[in-house]
């Protein structure tokens, strides 16, 4: 009843090409970045910043970044930790050997540097489809890491590669406390989803649509497959560097090669798969659920187990934890193959109707 | 205005192609001429959509010349094809199906639009402009279409002979020069057919579009065509006015069979 677009009526082509055509969803995005900026840094205790809000932030922007590779140009690919990796030893290293550099700056080089890296590494997708490409995205994961790990040149000469960055100042404005970075955090992460957003509503997103969904026409029509994909790689292996940049600097403080491994890459499938695949909504759900639901479990479960006094010690409870949270998976797959993002949409469509179905 | 046919501009010469072992297409020539309907037909596995996929760049022939408004080309890749004003359909339709029918159609115009992609993030100035342009121009084919009501329909949702008129349109959307149609009415009903030869007709007639079809509907294309070449195993039997090809003993035969 209140989510109904009725007497909205679009005069012009532009306004009915807006982000969001309908006027509730404007609202509901305005309430939400304002909840987010405003409210939440003056609400929330550090415990929330650090263990639920930036992560979250941060791994959305990953899943984002993978998925307008996977999602929208149809390039399955395993290597987004590795693409991480790159974001975040290169920002490291611009900010520790350059003088002066400005922390943004770090963090839009780290990201350019995983551009690059992930333009290498999507040279086979020019050969190479689908799961056969996933194997070769796997090089990349392999060897970046190993990479990291053997040349210390690339880790300022630390022992086995760990790095601990520096603490994140611009302009004098310290970041030292957690909201300080999570309104850091969150201010780039809105920006790049807004970015992302354009993207794939103009021309450079239909072409990766287009090669996703027939390359044969698309190459009739016009559309150089090379070029596109390419382009893909870069700027989703822009979004995972960027990405890998904060979760060095703005997340964890110190990281090693071995934490941008096989498990995370996997973790990020997980949440655009659970997600949502090409949509920049599901990104954030998924990132949401990955995130979010394990961390739910480990305080639910026990205090059910006490409640209804079974004597579970801890680590039964994270066995019990791991199982509910993979048949949850599968739950969610086999009601929405399409993700979180679709059930959203499905529920939408409800609500324009509810309370009068028919 | 009564459509003028106009010079040649499409001139195909001597062109062979194999595939391996097998022989598509035999030294095969025909021209096209500006604004006409030249259509294509013969029995399956003639090579009639190989000749197509020449014509346009998918296929690269082992022998022959493309001449196409005086520029001599051996081959051609599908970019400079499109770049040239070439646009076509396929036989199995090639929609993206992910995507709704306005955003297929505005895929088609993408050789026409300039900004890169840093432009569109920023989705500022210039980019915006270019999109609303292109919107407006998209729109009139979707008018010319009559397909309004699905502009915002993911394409995949779409029964058959929508499907194929959304193809038709990512083809127009192009602005093409010359529009190669495979098989459009393949598979449709009579209703359907009809449409879809209104269709074709009046984009040869409002827009002076060249158009090369291929078509198994005998009725549509000895009505529809001003010339007709019939191919059979991968060699060009019959080439001349709808007429003329139906008294073809040679084309009898290919399509009917000859006593022995």
């Amino acid at each position: 009843m209140f989510y109904r677009e009725t007497g909205q009526f679009k005069n012009s082509y532009a306004a009915d090409q807006q982000v969001f055509p309908i006027r509730q969803d404007r609202v509901g995005i305005a309430i939400l970045l304002a909840v987010a900026f405003l409210v939440v840094p003056l609400v929330a205790g550090n415990y929330w910043f650090n263990a639920i809000f930036i992560p979250f932030l941060i791994f959305a922007l990953a899943a984002l970044g993978l998925n307008i590779l996977t999602g929208y140009a149809g390039q399955l690919s395993l290597g987004s930790a590795a693409f991480m990796a790159v974001g975040a030893y290169a920002a490291y290293n611009f900010q520790v050997r350059v003088e002066g550099m400005p922390i943004l700056m770090s963090f839009i080089l780290g990201g350019l540097t995983a551009a690059g890296v992930g333009i290498l590494f999507g040279l086979p997708s020019l050969r190479i489809k689908g799961f056969y490409l996933a194997v070769a995205t796997l090089a990349a994961q392999f060897f970046i890491v190993w990479c990291l790990t053997k040349f210390p040149y690339l880790s300022n000469n630390s022992s086995s590669g760990v790095i601990s960055v520096p603490g994140v100042e611009m302009l004098g404005f310290k970041f030292d406390t957690p909201q300080s970075r999570y309104l850091l955090v969150l201010s780039i992460v809105t920006s790049m989803a807004l970015l992302a957003k354009n993207m794939v509503r103009s021309t450079t997103g239909r072409s990766w649509m287009a090669v996703r969904d027939m390359d044969v026409a698309a190459e009739v029509i016009g559309i150089r497959l090379m070029r596109t994909k390419l382009l893909a790689f870069a700027v989703s292996s822009f979004y995972c560097g960027v990405a890998g940049a904060l979760y060095a600097f703005c997340y964890l403080g110190s990281v090693e090669p071995d934490g941008f491994s096989l498990d995370l890459s996997f973790k990020i499938l997980f949440m655009i798969i659970v997600g949502g695949v090409g949509s920049i909504l599901g990104s954030f759900l998924g990132a949401a659920f990955i995130l979010l639901l394990p961390i739910f479990l480990d305080i639910t479960l026990p205090a059910i187990a006490g409640l209804l006094s079974l004597p579970f010690d801890s680590a039964t409870v994270s066995h019990i934890q791991l199982m509910v949270f993979g048949a949850l998976i599968m739950f969610f797959l086999i009601v929405e193959p399409h993700g979180l993002a679709r059930l959203w949409q499905i529920g939408k469509e409800k609500l324009r109707l509810w309370p009068f179905p028919h | 205005m009564a459509r003028q046919i106009g010079e040649v501009i499409l001139d195909l010469k001597n062109i062979s192609l194999r595939f391996g072992g097998v022989k598509a297409l035999t030294d095969i020539s025909f021209n096209v001429r500006e604004h006409e309907i030249r259509a294509i037909i013969g029995p399956n596995g003639a090579g009639k959509s190989s000749m197509l996929n020449v014509i346009n760049g998918v296929y690269h022939p082992q022998e022959g010349e493309i001449i196409f408004r005086g520029e001599h080309r051996k081959d051609m890749d599908t970019h400079d094809a499109a770049k040239g004003g070439f646009a076509r359909t396929f036989q199995n339709i090639a929609l993206f199906k992910g995507m709704s029918v306005l955003d297929n159609l505005m895929t088609g115009r993408n050789l026409k639009m300039k900004c890169n992609f840093l432009q569109h993030a920023l989705w500022w100035g210039s980019a915006q402009k270019e999109e609303l342009e292109h919107r407006k121009k998209v729109e009139e084919v979707i008018d010319f279409l009559e397909i309004e009501h699905i502009r915002k329909t993911p394409v995949g949702r779409l029964p058959y002979g929508l499907q194929k008129r959304v193809e038709l349109g990512r083809a127009l959307a192009a602005e093409p020069s010359m529009l190669l149609l495979d098989e459009p009415m393949a598979g449709m009903n009579v209703e359907e057919k009809q449409d879809m030869c209104r269709f074709i007709l009046d984009v040869n007639d409002q827009f002076g579009t060249t158009i090369v079809l291929i078509e198994h509907d005998m009725g549509v294309v000895m009505d529809i065509s001003d010339r007709v070449v019939v191919l059979d195993y991968g060699k060009k039997i019959g080439d001349g006015e709808p007429d003329e090809v139906k008294n073809n003993p040679e084309v009898i035969a290919a399509y009917l069979g000859t006593q022995h």
